[in-house]
Formats: C-alpha cells, sequence, structure tokens
C-alpha cells in the first residue's frame, strides 16, 4: 500500500519538492547577505541612537520580497489542501479505481491511513520545511518590522514558526475530507479553498485575540504611539491627535485596540480616528510661539499632564511561542476530528 | 456442498430507492454463476454487496463463510472486476502487477506475466492507452492472480466487441477449470452467459426472479401453446411464469416438477434466452415493465 501510495503521489511530490528547492535556494543566497545588513546598521546605529531610522530604511528596502515570503507560507496550505488533499479521493471516486484497489487484499482502514498519513507527512514537512527557511531569512526583517509586519500580527504570525505545519495538516485532511463528502474533483477543491478560507480569517479575527486574556493598559501619548500630531501655527485650532496601533515600550505587540481617553477617563477617538485636545492654544507650550520643531515635545508632555492617555489592549510578543504551540495544537485537534470523520464516513457512506 | 454465497432477506436502499430488496439466494461452490437482468436491475447492488464493497441496509449476506470485505482473510479469498474494469490511467501494466503482488500475499507472480505476456499485452503500456478490452484483459489478470476462490466480474464485457468478448469470455472459461474457483458475473445480454455458465440468477425490478442450476432450471420449464384458456385452470403443480393470449390461443410458460400430460398442449422446450424473458416479463404486484436487450 505504501509503494502503490507513493507511487500515485510522487509526480506531485517531486514538483512541490522542486519548487520548494528553488525557493530555498535562492532564500539560501540572499539570507547572509541580508543577516549581515542588518548586523552592520545595527552597529552604526546604535552609538547615535539613530536605530528607528535604520529600522525604517531597512524594512523598507526589502518589503516586497518579506510580503512575498510570507505569502508563500500562508498559501502553500491551502494549496496542499486543493491539489493534495481532495483529489486524493475523489481522483479514485471518479475513475472506479477505489474498486480495484479495495478488491486487492488490503482492508479500507489501511488503504485510507496509508494515504492519509503518508500525503500528511508529506504535507506537513514540506509546510514546515517551507516556514522554517522563510523564518531564518526573515530574521533580521521581523526584528526591525514597524507596527503591522511585526511578528504577532495576523499576516506574519501565520507565516513563521510551527502554525504553518498545523495550518497544512488541516488544510489536508480537509481537502480529503469534503472529497470523500462531495465525491467529485473540482467542488471539492472549490469547497476545501472556501471552507480553509474562513477558517483562516477566522482564526486571527475571531480566536487567536483570546487565546489568552490580553494584557489591557494605559499609556502617556509620545512618538511611539502617536501616529500625527498637528498644532496648527496660527493657533486657530486646538491640536488633534491620531493614535498608531502601538504600545510604547512594548514593541512588536499585536494590538487588538487602542482608544484615547480624555482627562475624566472617557473614550473620545478610536482607532483611525483623530480627536482634537482640550489643550489652550494661545499661551503656553501648546501655543503658536512655542511650538516649534522642538516644541512638539514640550506640547505633548503638557498633554499628558493635563491627563489624555492612550488605552491599549494588546498581546506582547513575548507571547509568540506560547501562541503559536497553542494554535497549532487547536488546528492539530482540527486534524485529528476531521481524520476521524473521514475513516468514519469511509465506512458508512462511501462505496 | 458449501455455499459460496448466501443471502437472506438481503435489501439495500439508496436514499428512497430500494436497490435491491428481499434477495435470499443460496449459491453452491463450484459454479460459473451468470447474474442477468436489464440494467438498473440490482445487480451491481448485489455484487458489491457481496464484496463487501457497501453494507446491506437490511438482511444478511455470507460469502464463503465470511462477512464482505470483513478483514484481510476475507479479501484474499473473493476477487472483484467491477464494472468498466477500472484500473489505474498512470500506471503501466508491469505496475499494475506490482500493485498486485504488493497488495496481496497469495500472489501468483508467474501466472500474471504469462496471461499478459499471452495476451500480448505490452508490459510498459499506461493504463491510459490500453484499449476497452485490453484493460478489461489487465483487470481480469489482477483478480485471477490473487488466486481467489471466488471471482465476481460485474459487466466485464459490457464494453467489448464481440471478438473481444469471446477471447475475455473464454480466458475466463480457461481460468476457471485450471484453478477450480467459483465465478459470479454479471451481465444484461443473455448471449454472453449462455455459453458459460452453469448457474442462472435472474434479477428483474431490483428482485430475485429466479436462481438455480442451468440444467435444472431448463429442465423444469416449458412453453405450452394451445386454445385459449384462464391460466387459473392449469394443474396445481404448474406455476405460470408468464402467459399470452391472442383470441384463440394461450402461450404460458411454466414451471413444473411433473410431466405434462394434457394433450391440448404443444408443449417446448425453453432455452436460456426464452426462459430468462420470461421471467423479465413476469409482473407480480405491478412491478414496472423491464425490458432486456437481446442480442445474438
Amino acid at each position: 500500500m505504501i509503494w502503490l501510495t507513493w507511487r500515485q503521489f510522487r509526480g506531485s511530490a517531486a514538483m512541490v519538492a522542486a519548487a520548494l528547492a528553488a525557493l530555498a535556494a535562492v532564500l539560501a543566497v540572499t539570507g547572509p547577505g541580508l543577516a549581515s545588513g542588518y548586523a552592520g546598521g545595527l552597529a552604526e546605529c546604535t552609538p547615535d541612537d539613530t536605530c528607528a531610522r535604520f529600522f525604517d530604511r531597512f524594512f523598507d528596502a526589502y518589503h516586497t520580497p518579506f510580503m512575498a515570503v510570507g505569502l508563500v507560507v500562508l498559501v502553500l496550505p491551502a494549496l496542499i489542501g486543493l491539489f493534495w488533499g481532495a483529489p486524493l479521493i475523489t481522483r479514485e471516486l471518479e475513475a472506479g479505481t477505489h474498486l480495484l484497489v479495495w478488491s486487492q487484499t488490503v482492508t479500507r482502514r489501511r488503504w485510507l491511513a496509508t494515504k492519509l498519513a503518508l500525503t500528511g507527512a508529506a504535507a506537513t514537512t514540506a509546510t514546515g520545511l517551507c516556514a522554517l527557511v522563510v523564518t531564518w531569512w526573515s530574521d533580521p526583517l521581523d526584528k526591525s518590522a514597524p507596527a503591522g509586519y511585526a511578528l504577532m500580527d495576523p499576516l506574519v504570525f501565520g507565516a513563521r514558526g510551527v502554525a504553518p505545519l498545523g495550518y497544512a495538516a488541516f488544510a489536508f485532511v480537509l481537502g480529503v475530507t469534503v472529497g470523500m463528502l462531495v465525491r467529485r474533483t473540482l467542488p471539492a477543491m472549490a469547497l476545501t479553498l472556501a471552507v480553509f478560507a474562513a477558517v483562516q480569517l477566522a482564526m486571527p479575527l475571531l480566536v487567536r485575540p483570546h487565546l489568552m486574556p490580553p494584557v489591557t493598559a494605559t499609556f502617556e501619548l509620545g512618538d511611539a504611539n502617536v501616529q500625527s500630531f498637528g498644532v496648527q501655527r496660527d493657533g486657530g485650532e486646538r491640536p488633534q491627535v491620531l493614535l498608531d496601533s502601538a504600545v510604547p515600550g512594548h514593541m512588536g505587540s499585536w494590538v487588538l485596540s487602542s482608544h484615547l481617553l480624555d482627562p475624566s477617563g472617557r473614550v473620545i477617538a478610536g482607532a483611525g480616528e483623530s480627536a482634537t485636545i482640550a489643550v489652550s492654544t494661545t499661551s503656553g507650550p501648546c501655543s503658536p510661539q512655542q511650538v516649534g520643531p522642538q516644541g512638539m515635545a514640550a506640547c505633548m508632555a503638557e498633554i499628558n499632564r493635563l491627563g489624555y492617555r492612550q488605552l491599549a489592549t494588546y498581546q506582547p510578543l513575548a507571547r509568540f511561542w506560547p501562541f503559536q504551540w497553542i494554535e497549532t495544537g487547536l488546528y492539530a485537534l482540527l486534524t485529528l476530528g476531521l481524520t476521524v470523520l473521514s475513516f468514519w464516513w469511509l465506512r458508512r457512506r462511501v462505496s | 456442498m458449501t455455499s459460496v454465497l448466501e443471502a437472506q432477506g438481503l435489501g439495500k436502499r439508496y436514499g428512497k430507492r430500494w436497490a435491491l430488496r428481499e434477495c435470499t439466494i443460496d449459491i453452491p461452490a463450484g459454479h460459473v454463476v451468470g447474474l442477468v437482468g436489464p440494467n438498473g436491475a440490482g445487480k451491481t447492488t448485489l455484487l458489491k454487496l457481496a464484496c463487501g464493497q457497501v453494507a446491506p441496509t437490511t438482511g444478511g449476506i455470507t460469502v464463503l463463510g465470511g462477512r464482505p470485505a470483513g478483514g484481510r482473510g476475507q479479501l484474499a479469498k473473493v476477487g472483484f472486476v467491477a464494472q468498466d474494469t477500472p484500473v489505474y490511467a498512470g500506471l503501466s501494466i508491469a505496475e499494475h502487477l506490482r500493485l498486485g503482488a504488493r497488495l496481496n500475499p497469495g500472489w501468483d507472480a508467474a501466472m500474471a506475466r504469462e496471461r499478459i505476456e499471452r495476451l500480448g499485452l505490452d508490459p510498459a503500456q499506461r493504463g491510459s492507452r490500453l484499449s476497452g478490452g485490453q484493460r478489461a484483459q489487465l483487470a481480469l489478470t489482477l483478480g485471477l492472480a490473487k488466486r481467489p476462490e471466488l471471482l465476481v466480474l460485474d459487466e466485464p464485457v459490457a464494453s467489448l466487441d464481440p471478438l473481444a468478448r469471446r477471447e475475455f469470455l473464454q480466458g475466463l472459461m480457461e481460468a476457471t477449470v485450471e484453478h477450480g474457483l467459483s465465478v459470479v458475473l454479471s451481465s444484461h445480454l443473455v448471449s454472453d452467459l449462455e455459453r458459460i455458465c452453469d448457474f442462472l440468477i435472474v434479477l428483474a425490478g431490483s428482485r430475485v426472479r429466479v436462481a438455480g442450476e442451468v440444467d435444472r432450471l431448463l429442465a423444469t420449464h416449458h412453453r405450452l401453446t394451445g386454445p385459449r384458456r384462464d391460466p387459473g385452470r392449469l394443474p396445481a403443480g404448474q406455476h405460470v411464469v408468464s402467459a399470452r393470449h391472442t383470441d384463440r390461443q394461450s402461450t404460458f410458460v411454466v414451471r413444473t416438477e411433473g410431466p405434462i400430460h394434457d394433450p391440448a398442449w404443444m408443449v417446448s422446450r425453453l432455452g436460456m434466452e426464452d426462459l430468462v424473458l420470461a421471467y423479465m416479463d413476469e409482473r407480480p404486484a405491478q412491478g414496472p415493465r423491464v425490458a432486456l436487450e437481446v442480442r445474438r
């Protein structure tokens, strides 16, 4: 049975292996240069404390490849579910060859178990290797990523560490199970894609924020958490503050919500909204006379003194690995459930 | 003699439709069994039940003393060649034989090789490039080289031309004699079965109409032709299978153990095809009229 499974699978396995080898080769060639560029830049910027600017410059230079390799890891499990999972059984059902193989001296359970185990192992190995290479290559970029591209952010989180293993196993078994239920390849592929995409969206939107209770805290306003801060030179308008999805002192956190509180503790602006600060613009640090390139900081200090704060809930970067393991475990459970369902369905309904 | 297949009240329902119902048969070992009936009569369902490809909805079935597909031991004893003789399109003939060798403990590699050679097939040829006849022969080779005690074939010659049909059935007959196995094969063509079967099951409207050894069936069935008469006035021992009337004449097909003495009848023997047609014609309890494709 192992021989037959391998014989049926080796074509597509070779194709994926070749594609992965090509990707790995490209990343292996460019990876060391990336790492040394980061180390060099970091050594240069540390003495004069300009690392924030270096990080921005460095990340911007590699923004496109960074997104591309991340996308490869995100898409690979879906492709595996579509092209390895869904046709695994439907191809046999459509050609009638399941009847040929079932009339050999091999039980149906063993037939399915071998197919699932061998192809599933290949699926997780391929995705695991891909994620490993990408995680290694992206390490300098992950360290310099701005808010929105940090390790904990949904797009990046799913393309690093061990979670892709869970995605791949789940997508594969999902494809197989849907294939058994639908019995035809194309509809099974379409349905697999739809369900997998839905799960992959629901996970970061609905489930992942609650894997551990998020941290809620208030922060003083500063460069780290204020995206724009405007004071008009003629003093006609009061200053406007727009908060960023970041919290000061916890670089790389996944900020779930960020609100601006006024001195009484009332929320005056949510995410992406700017709010007017009730601070005197006729005299004091925020008056046009005082506000200059250096005076912005003084105005900000005045606003903080009045009691304006950022109220943020966030998942700190330190939870990256716990989250990775929990999420991988969740997908492993889903995979197990679908596997049980597929065996049950095989016994009861497929014929 | 032991039974190769025993079914009691066997039934299989797909959704609301009964594909097979109230099937009770007992097939003794050592026969070539022909399962005949129109398309959609339940032949494939009965054969799939026998191989354990599907599970019965009602009743029970025992094949060679065991539950169909009830484990490796049972699987090894029963060979199955499915309808349209599927083979793997991407695998060569040699790889199919390797598949058989890997998946069957009792695989007869020499016999498989020898058969392929005798048929003049190129072992390197892929399944997708085989003709219908070659595919059927390959599937039969897989079924035979497994060395089963019972070989089940579902419409194995349906898609073959007359020459390939004859070759296939001949190969099957030779193997049957050589290895002493029991065979059950289905067809909607009586002519295919006439030459090789010594046991007949007629299936129509998802029910078994008649089952028995061909010689015995032919000996106990007669066609009676004579003046028009009501079937109810026939002697008690004569069971009417089919009846046809014109204004003045009646034609009955009857089953009876005893001789027919009534001098009013012209009695003639039935061929297998007449017999099958008579049972297809039988319409108990407004069953749907079934049509049989007849081919000479």
